[in-house]
């Protein structure tokens, strides 16, 4: 039993799968995953579905601020425009899902560059309050642009479909959601093994020698900001059209703070933290309303005080989540792990 | 005088009241942002605290009006040396993203715990200024606002003499200033933190307490701590003075884009326009009116 992993090269050193085990697992993981919808109900295999669209956007996002340190509040909004974009060319100009997705992608990229631009000279906090000036101003288009968005009343969308096959239920929409999200998740993770991505963490952990060392600050900045919105536009436009109808309640600074939330959690700079990050900020909301079921059922005088203190819940564990792990998920995990390949000798 | 010449002085004054208010947050804002360079989101979240805790006094528990308001600012006092305590201390020398997030989280606690307590409804001060309108030359301005400009003008230029000539404010500003050459001078920092989380609790307080004078309280009360945003990116993140005229500005400039602009618009011009300008001031001129410009060095 080897108590540890010793690399001799870079290159064994950069790669993805370290042993062999690694690479085992994670094949069966695959497996499972699309073994999944034909093995659990249709609220699982929901939830695996809300889960996979965030999960895209919450990478995004993680790519812009865990990797590049850009603080986004706007990305909330930047989903929005992602979700009416690829909606408005499905449904109403009528092409197929397949083109409105990328081009939905794309938009977004565009959009959050123009909002990428205050990135040349503000830093930190300063930019944090721009992209959230970012979020009001789309918000304010998105409502008041009827002829495109349907303004409050909202967007009918269409469901996707692939010569006659409509992927209109949470199982077959499983199956884009999940192809989507690898895609989502090789990239970003080969991302960082190249140029442009090591730009990124370098520009992350100190912009002034990155700078010296003739990486393009504001450059990099527009293309992380690009990238970014790129992944959380697709997750917009996935969950409009899995959703079928958006209206502009679905796309306020309230998901902006999610997302930032799932990377906290989960871990800043960590693609695994992404994942863990989103799957509990998803589900600790319904692990919350199963609960409050459950009191509302012995203590129906209750009920309406359980409904508000519900959000305190979600306020209260980022809060504790924040001062006693600070790392996030991800790193909790790691020390969880060499703790046992250890064990009983750990030191 | 012309309808059009009167339209525009009403909402002239109606800005400048509001703006006095968003001056007193931001003022709160400033100070902790100053002091701990925190970003409080929360600040609303404290507004609509205070003045949901000043309504229960007076309404609920029927005590009089002034010593119903002193009362809340001790509560405030309490409760924001109760959350730097708490929370903050412990999140010094995380990023900056961790700390934005915790007062986020905050946030939501403090909505949930409103919420939870008094309902969602909108519920109103009894009436406690005189309900008669004074007339300036034709302007109607109801005393209420009077009151609340006047009590946010007094209260804008207590603080400032604070700061300039009390013990305790030049501590906190020589704390701001440099954390490192104040404590070597003697400075408690953790009281000054502390300190700025009371006061700011204390002004939006106060702040809340208006508010809820002129337009009663709900729950919504709370975006009044994003409208802040504005007012100290206008004045410069770091200054006091800023603070101040960035919140009566963006009060002036709110009514007015509202008043004329919200035609063409279908409504929430208001809501939006500080945050266009915003974007504006900060891709010309970032660190504001009187904000310090951060030079930095290897």
């Amino acid at each position: 039993m080897p108590c540890g992993l010793f690399h001799s090269t870079y290159e064994r050193d950069e790669k993805i799968f370290q042993t062999k085990w690694v690479k085992a697992w994670l094949g069966a993981f695959l497996i499972f995953l699309f073994a999944f919808p034909f093995l659990f109900d249709d609220y699982l295999i929901y939830n695996a579905n809300i889960i996979g669209i965030f999960l895209i956007g919450a990478l995004g996002l993680n790519i812009l601020t865990g990797f590049t340190g850009q603080i986004s509040l706007g990305h909330g909004a930047f989903m929005g425009v992602g979700a009416y974009v690829s909606g408005y060319i499905s449904t109403t100009l009528g092409l197929t899902f397949w083109v409105a997705l990328p081009i939905a992608g794309f938009f977004t990229a565009a959009v959050g560059m123009i909002f990428g631009i205050p990135s040349l000279r503000l830093r930190g906090l300063y930019l944090a309050i721009a992209t959230l000036a970012a979020q009001f101003v789309i918000d304010f288009i998105i409502i008041h642009l009827r002829p495109i968005t349907g303004g409050s009343q909202g967007l009918m969308v269409n469901a996707p479909s692939c010569f006659g096959y409509v992927f209109d239920t949470d199982r077959r929409f499983y199956f884009i959601v999940l192809i989507l999200v690898i895609a989502g998740v090789c990239f970003a993770r080969n991302l960082f093994r190249t140029k442009t991505g090591r730009a990124f963490i370098a520009i992350r952990d100190r912009y002034l020698s990155a700078e010296m060392m003739g990486i393009n600050l504001f450059k990099y900045r527009i293309i992380s900001f690009g990238i970014s919105s790129f992944y959380v536009g697709i997750a917009g436009a996935l969950w409009a059209h899995y959703l079928t109808i958006i209206t502009p309640d679905h796309f306020t600074i309230n998901i902006s703070i999610q997302y930032l939330a799932m990377i906290i959690i989960g871990g800043l700079g960590s693609i695994l933290g992404s994942i863990y990050g989103t799957i509990f900020m998803i589900l600790l909301p319904e692990v919350l309303r199963a609960l409050s079921e459950i009191v509302k059922d012995s203590l129906p005088y209750f009920t309406f005080i359980v409904e508000a203190l519900r959000e305190g819940v979600f306020g209260l564990v980022i809060i504790i989540f924040l001062i006693f792990e600070p790392d996030g998920l991800a790193e909790r995990w790691r020390t969880i792990r060499s703790y046992w390949k250890l064990w009983p000798f750990s030191y | 005088m012309g309808e059009n010449v009167h339209f525009f002085l009403q909402l002239l004054v109606t800005g400048l009241v509001i703006g006095s208010i968003y001056a007193l947050v931001a003022l709160g804002f400033v100070l902790i942002y100053k002091a701990t360079s925190i970003l409080n989101f929360a600040q609303g979240e404290l507004l609509m605290l205070g003045a949901y805790v000043c309504l229960a006094l007076v309404v609920d528990y029927r005590i009089p009006f002034v010593a119903a308001f002193l009362m809340t600012l001790v509560f405030s006092l309490l409760l924001g040396l109760l959350l730097e305590r708490v929370i903050l201390r412990p999140m010094i020398g995380e990023p900056i993203i961790s700390v934005i997030m915790l007062t986020i989280g905050l946030s939501s606690v403090l909505k949930a715990v409103v919420q939870a307590t008094w309902g969602t409804s909108t519920r109103v001060f009894p009436q406690i200024f005189p309900q008669e309108p004074l007339n300036f030359g034709g302007i109607v301005v109801s005393q209420v606002y009077i009151w609340s400009l006047g009590l946010a003008l007094l209260l804008l230029i207590v603080f400032s003499l604070f700061f300039k000539y009390s013990r305790a404010g030049i501590a906190m500003r020589a704390t701001a200033d440099d954390q490192q050459a104040a404590q070597s001078m003697g400075i408690g920092v953790k009281k000054v933190f502390a300190m700025s989380w009371a006061i700011a609790a204390i002004v939006s307080a106060i702040g809340g307490v208006l508010i809820g004078n002129i337009n009663g309280i709900n729950n919504s009360l709370s975006f009044i701590g994003l409208k802040v945003f504005p007012c100290v990116i206008l004045g410069g993140l770091d200054s006091i003075i800023g603070a101040v005229i960035g919140g009566l500005i963006v009060g002036v400039l709110e009514n007015l884009s509202g008043g004329y602009l919200d035609n063409f618009f279908g409504g929430g011009v208001k809501e939006v326009a500080p945050f266009i300008v915003l974007v504006i001031i900060l891709m010309i001129k970032p660190y504001g009116l009187f904000g310090k410009i951060d030079i930095e060095r290897v």
